[in-house]
C-alpha cells in the first residue's frame, strides 16, 4: 500500500488536523474576538470530516476496509460508525459551549481548537491497529482533555479537575504502556494482528500481566469500576460543556478501542479477558447504581449514571459475539443521546444572573415553570433507567439479548436485577422536578439552540426513536461484522 | 386485514395518545372535555369491537401486523379474553375522567394526559401479538402511574410512588430475561405462535418462575402485595380505579396468556405454590381487611382476597376454573372500581377515608346507600351480581382438583361477606352523630353518572352472564385443550357408578 492511499485512508484526520493548526493559528493572533467565528468554523471542519469519511465508507475499493501505514490504521465501517458519533458528539459541545463560558466571563478560541485535537485523537484510537497508534491517539485525546477539564482557570473547582484528571490518567497511561510493552516483550510485535495469531493457547503470566495491565488502562479512560474514581469529581469540576463532551464522544472512543482491541489482539484468549469484562460490567453497574443514591449535585450524579451504563455497554462487549458489539454500538449511540440531552438540560439549569446552577435541590418544581424542561429531563432520566417505552430501554434489550444468546444468563439476570437499583436515583430526579414544590431557582426562558438540541435528543430517545431500529441496526450489524 | 378492512387497534392506541399530548397544551376545561370527548369515542369503538366480534370464528381477530422495528413487530390481535378486557378498560375510563372533573384541579392537562396515556398502554398490553411488544407496553404502564400517584395523591404519596415502581420494576425485569431466551429458543417473538411451541420441561420451571415474579407483583399475590394498599390509599380516586380495576388484570392475563398454555407442565409442577399462596391471601387479607379503620386501605386488601380467587380458579385446568377466574377478573374491575368511587364521593365531601368519621349515611345520601349496597352486595358475591357467577364458577372448578382447597377459598367468601357488611354498617347504618356528616347532600347527577353504569353492568353481569362467556368459551376451550396434557388429577377420585341391571333381568338370567 503506497503513501498516497495511506493518506486518503486517514483523511477525516488530516483534514482536521489541518483545520485545527490553522485554527490554532487564528485564535493566537485574533484573541477572544474570533472565538465566535473559530468556533463555527471548527464546526465546519468537523462536518467536512464527517463527509471525508461518508466517502471513504461508500468507496468501494474500501468495502471490507482497509490498511494504511503497513498495517499502523485501519479504515472499517466499525471504526466509521464509532467515528461518526464522535464527531456528532463534538459538535454538539461545541454548538452549546459558547453561550456557558461567556455567562461566566469571557469564551476563549482555543476551546474549540482543543475539542478539534481530542477528536482527531479519538479517531485515531478508534481506527487503531497497533498498540502504537493507540497509545499515541489516546494521549493526543487526553492531553487535550486535561486542559480542556480546567478550562476556566480561575475557577477552582475546574482547576482541581483538571490536575485530577491528568495525575490519574498519567497513571492510567502508565500502566497501560507497560502492558503494552509485556504484550509487545511475548508477542514480538505490536500489531492487533500479529499479536492475536502469536497468542494462542493458554497464557504464561507474563502476557497474561501485560493484558491484564491493558484492560486496566482503557478501563480507567472508559471509566469502568474499579478505575472509576475520577469520573464524579472530574465531571463536577469542569465546565458543564466539556463534562458534556467527557461524557459522550471519549467514551465512544474508549469503549470502540476496547472492543476492537479485545477482539483483534486477544479474540483467541476469550477465557482469560471475559471474566475481567464480566467482574468490570457487574461492578460498574452496581457502584454506579448504589453511590449515584446519595449525591447532591446533578453533575455527579450524571457521572455515576455514566459508570452506571458503561457497565451495561461492557455486557455487549462481555458477550463478545458480533451481536454483542453490534449491540453495543447501538447502545452506544443510544447512550450518547441520552447524556448529550441530559448535560444540556443541565446547562438549561441557570439562575437569573445566567449563573449556572448544579444542585439537584435547585431541580424542584421544575414541571411547573419550565414544563418543556422538565418533560425532556424527565424522558432522559427514565431512559437512562432503561425503563420501556423510552428508547433508553432498546439499548439494554439489546446487550441483554446478546449476553442471554451468548448463553450467559447469570450476567443477565444479575445486571437486569441491578438495573432497579439505579432506577431508583432516576426516578428520585423525577420526583423532584414533578412532585416537590417549585424553588423557582431556575430562570424561565430557555436558549434557543439548546431547546432545539435537547428536543431533537429527546424526540430519538422518546418512543419514536423504535421507528429508526430498521435504519441504524444494519449500520452496527456492519461495524461489528468488521472485527470478526 | 381484519373484519372491518381496519386497523382498528391502532386506532384505538392511536387516538389516545393523540390526545394525550393535545391534552399537555391545552386550558384545564378543555382538556377535561378533550379527554372525556376521547374516552367515550374509545367506548364506542370497544362497542363496534364487540359487535363485530366473531364468535366462534377465528382465534385470533382484527389482526395487524407492520414490521417496524426490525427485532419485533408491531403486532396487535384479540380472541375473546383479550376483548372483554379491553371492554372494560374503555368503559372504565370515561368514569375515570368524570371522576376527576372536579376532585382534581390542579396540572389537569398533565393529569388528562397520563390517564389518556394509561388507556393507550392498557389497550396495547391487551392486544399485543408480539412478546417483546407487549412488554415494552406492560411496563411503560409504570410511567404514567407513577406520576400520578406522585403528583396527584394524598399525603404519603412519595413513599406510596417509589414503592410502587420499585417493586413492580423488580418483579418484571427477569421476566424479559426468561423472553429473550424463549425467543431465542423457538425463532420467534410472535405469541400466537409460542402458544403452540413446547419448551423443554426443565427449562420450563425457570421460565415460569420468572413469569411468576412478574405476575404475581401486579396481580397482586401474597406476600408481594404490599405495594397495593400504599399505592390505593395515596393514589388519587381515578388512580385507585384504574388501579383495581385494570392494572391488577394485567396479572391474570398474564398467567392466562404466557403461564399457563406456554409452560403447562411448569404450571402443573407449580400448582402447590399458587394454592399456597392464594390460600393464605384468602384468609389471611381478608381478616385484615376486617380491622382496618381506612376505607380505602379495607378495598385494597379486599382485592388482593378476590384476586386469589383468580389465581385459584386459574390453575385449576380445566373450564369452569379458568371461565370463572375470567368472570372474576371482569367483575372486580367493576365492583372494586365501583367501590373506589363510592369512597371517593364522599372523600370529596368530607375529605377524610377514616370509616369512624361516617355513619348514618342512609339517612341523609339514600341514593348513595342503595348504590353502595349494591356494589356491597357484588363484591360479596351475592346472587343476582357479577360476582356470584365468578366466584361460583371458580370454586366448582377449583372444587374438581382440590376439595381441601376450596374449602378454604370458600371460608374467604364468607370473610368477605363479614369485612363488606361491617363496613357498610358503620358508614351506612346507625345514627348520624357527626354534625359535618349530616350536611352532607346525595349524589350529584355527575356522581349518578358514573355509578349508574357500573350498576347497570354488574347487574346484567350477574343476571345473564352468557354474554360475556360467550366470546371467552372457544378461548378458554382452546387454552384447556392445550393444558389438558398437564392437567392435575382431582382428589375426589369421583368415579361414575357401573349401571345396576334391573333386579328383575338378574332373576331372569340367573333363572337360566
Amino acid at each position: 500500500m503506497n503513501l498516497a492511499s495511506s493518506l486518503w485512508l486517514v483523511s477525516p484526520e488530516l483534514f482536521l488536523s489541518v483545520s485545527g493548526l490553522i485554527l490554532l493559528m487564528v485564535s493566537a493572533w485574533s484573541q477572544e474576538k474570533a472565538a465566535r467565528l473559530v468556533t463555527i468554523l471548527a464546526v465546519a471542519a468537523l462536518f467536512g470530516a464527517a463527509t471525508l469519511l461518508m466517502v471513504l465508507s461508500h468507496n468501494p475499493d474500501f468495502k471490507g476496509g482497509a490498511d494504511a501505514f503497513d498495517g499502523l490504521y485501519r479504515m472499517d465501517a466499525f471504526g466509521s460508525s464509532a467515528k461518526f458519533l464522535i464527531y456528532l458528539a463534538a459538535i454538539i459541545s461545541l454548538i452549546v459551549a459558547p453561550r456557558f463560558f461567556l455567562a461566566g466571563g469571557k469564551y476563549r478560541s482555543e476551546y474549540p481548537v482543543l475539542i478539534l485535537f481530542a477528536t482527531i485523537g479519538m479517531g485515531m484510537m478508534v481506527s487503531a491497529s497497533d498498540m502504537m497508534t493507540l497509545y499515541i491517539g489516546l494521549e493526543l485525546n487526553s492531553l487535550a482533555a486535561y486542559v480542556l477539564a480546567s478550562f476556566i482557570r480561575t475557577d477552582i473547582r475546574s482547576s482541581e479537575a483538571g490536575l485530577k484528571y491528568f495525575v490519574l490518567g498519567a497513571l492510567a497511561s502508565g500502566m497501560l504502556l507497560f502492558g503494552i510493552s509485556l504484550v509487545y516483550g511475548f508477542a514480538g510485535s505490536t500489531s492487533f494482528a500479529v499479536i492475536g495469531e502469536t497468542l494462542t493457547g493458554d497464557l504464561s503470566t507474563g502476557p497474561l500481566i501485560g493484558l491484564v495491565l491493558v484492560l486496566s488502562g482503557l478501563a480507567f479512560k472508559i471509566s469502568a469500576v474499579p478505575f472509576h474514581m475520577w469520573t464524579p469529581d472530574v465531571y463536577e469540576g469542569a465546565p458543564t460543556p466539556v463534562t458534556a463532551f467527557f461524557a459522550s464522544a471519549p467514551k465512544v472512543a474508549a469503549i470502540a478501542l476496547t472492543a476492537r482491541v479485545i477482539v483483534e489482539a486477544f479474540g483467541g484468549q476469550t477465557s482469560a479477558w471475559q471474566q475481567i469484562i464480566v467482574f468490570v460490567a457487574l461492578a460498574s453497574i452496581i457502584l454506579g447504581a448504589v453511590a449515584a443514591i446519595g449525591q447532591q449535585n446533578i453533575k455527579r450524579l450524571l457521572a455515576y449514571s455514566s459508570i452506571n451504563n458503561v457497565g451495561f455497554l461492557l455486557i455487549g462487549l462481555a458477550a463478545g459475539t458480533p451481536a454483542g458489539i453490534s449491540a453495543m454500538m447501538f447502545y452506544l449511540a443510544i447512550y450518547v443521546a441520552m447524556t448529550l440531552g441530559s448535560f444540556i438540560c443541565v446547562l438549561e439549569m441557570r439562575d437569573r444572573d445566567g449563573k449556572p446552577l448544579e444542585s439537584l435541590a435547585s431541580l424542584a418544581g421544575l414541571s411547573q415553570t419550565r414544563p418543556g424542561l422538565a418533560a425532556a429531563f424527565a424522558v432522559f432520566m427514565f431512559s437512562l433507567a432503561g425503563i420501556p417505552p423510552l428508547f433508553g430501554f432498546w439499548g439494554k434489550f439489546l446487550v441483554f439479548d446478546a449476553a442471554v444468546a451468548a448463553g450467559m444468563l447469570p450476567l443477565a439476570v444479575i445486571g437486569i436485577a441491578a438495573s432497579v437499583i439505579g432506577a431508583f436515583y432516576y426516578i428520585k430526579v423525577v420526583k423532584i422536578i414533578y412532585f416537590d414544590d417549585p424553588a423557582g431557582e431556575i430562570v424561565k426562558t430557555g436558549h434557543k439552540s439548546e431547546n432545539i438540541l435537547i428536543g431533537l435528543m429527546a424526540l430519538f430517545v422518546s418512543p419514536l426513536g423504535y421507528l429508526s431500529i430498521p435504519f441504524i441496526a444494519p449500520i452496527t450489524t456492519t461495524a461489528a461484522a468488521a472485527l470478526f | 386485514m381484519n373484519q372491518l378492512d381496519f386497523p382498528i387497534l391502532s386506532l384505538m392506541m392511536g387516538l389516545p395518545m393523540l390526545a394525550a399530548i393535545v391534552c399537555l397544551f391545552l386550558s384545564a376545561q378543555a382538556a377535561r372535555w378533550l379527554a372525556l370527548a376521547t374516552t367515550l369515542a374509545l367506548f364506542v369503538l370497544g362497542v363496534v369491537l364487540w359487535a363485530n366480534y366473531d364468535i366462534g370464528g377465528p382465534q385470533w381477530q382484527y389482526v395487524e401486523r407492520a414490521e417496524l422495528f426490525g427485532n419485533f413487530a408491531w403486532a396487535l390481535g384479540i380472541d375473546g379474553i383479550s376483548m372483554m378486557l379491553i371492554m372494560l378498560t374503555v368503559f372504565l375510563m370515561p368514569i375515570c375522567i368524570g371522576a376527576s372533573w372536579e376532585a382534581i384541579q390542579t396540572r389537569v392537562g398533565e393529569y388528562m394526559a397520563a390517564f389518556l396515556f394509561m388507556e393507550v398502554l392498557m389497550i396495547g398490553v391487551f392486544a399485543a401479538q408480539d412478546i417483546f411488544l407487549f412488554y415494552i407496553l406492560f411496563e411503560a404502564g409504570l410511567i404514567p402511574m407513577y406520576l400520578i400517584i406522585g403528583i396527584w395523591g394524598g399525603a404519603n404519596r412519595i413513599y406510596a410512588s417509589y414503592k410502587f415502581f420499585l417493586y413492580t420494576l423488580l418483579g418484571s425485569v427477569v421476566m424479559l430475561i426468561a423472553m429473550l431466551w424463549m425467543v431465542q429458543d423457538a425463532g420467534t417473538s410472535d405469541i400466537p405462535t409460542l402458544l403452540n411451541y413446547d419448551f423443554a420441561p426443565e427449562a420450563q420451571t425457570w421460565l415460569w418462575l420468572a413469569f411468576f415474579a412478574s405476575f404475581a407483583v401486579k396481580m397482586p399475590m401474597w406476600p408481594v402485595h404490599t405495594w397495593l394498599p400504599d399505592a390505593h390509599v395515596q393514589a388519587p380516586t381515578a388512580g385507585s380505579v384504574i388501579l383495581a380495576g385494570v392494572l391488577l388484570k394485567m396479572g391474570g392475563y398474564g398467567f392466562l396468556r404466557f403461564s399457563l398454555p406456554m409452560f403447562p407442565e411448569a404450571s402443573e409442577q407449580f400448582i402447590w405454590l399458587v394454592f399456597g399462596l392464594s390460600m393464605v391471601a384468602v384468609v389471611y387479607t381478608s381478616l385484615v381487611a376486617l380491622v382496618q379503620q381506612d376505607m380505602k386501605k379495607l378495598i385494597a386488601y379486599s382485592s388482593v382476597a378476590h384476586m386469589a380467587i383468580v389465581t385459584l380458579g386459574l390453575f385449576a385446568f380445566n373450564r369452569q376454573g379458568i371461565e370463572g377466574a375470567i368472570i372474576v377478573m371482569l367483575s372486580h374491575g367493576l365492583v372494586s372500581g365501583a367501590l373506589f368511587l363510592c369512597v371517593g364521593v364522599i372523600y370529596d365531601r368530607l375529605h377524610t377515608r377514616e370509616i369512624d368519621r361516617y355513619g348514618g349515611l342512609s339517612i341523609n345520601m339514600p341514593k348513595y346507600a342503595i348504590l353502595f349496597l349494591l356494589f356491597t352486595m357484588a363484591s360479596i358475591g351475592l346472587p343476582g351480581t357479577s360476582g356470584f357467577v365468578g366466584e361460583f364458577l371458580s370454586l366448582i372448578g377449583l372444587y374438581k382438583v382440590n376439595s381441601w382447597v376450596t374449602l378454604v377459598a370458600t371460608t374467604g367468601i364468607i370473610l368477605g361477606a363479614g369485612y363488606m357488611l361491617y363496613l357498610y354498617r358503620r358508614v351506612a347504618f346507625g345514627e348520624l352523630v357527626h354534625e359535618d356528616v349530616k350536611a352532607m347532600p346525595d349524589l350529584s347527577a355527575r356522581e349518578m353518572a358514573l355509578l349508574a353504569p357500573i350498576a347497570a353492568a354488574v347487574m346484567w353481569m350477574g343476571v345473564y352472564p352468557e354474554s360475556f362467556m360467550a366470546p371467552i368459551r372457544g378461548d378458554v376451550g382452546a387454552l384447556v385443550a392445550r393444558i389438558d396434557r398437564a392437567a392435575p388429577e382431582g382428589d375426589a377420585h369421583l368415579k361414575m357408578g357401573a349401571a345396576k341391571p334391573a333386579l328383575k333381568a338378574e332373576a331372569h338370567g340367573e333363572a337360566h
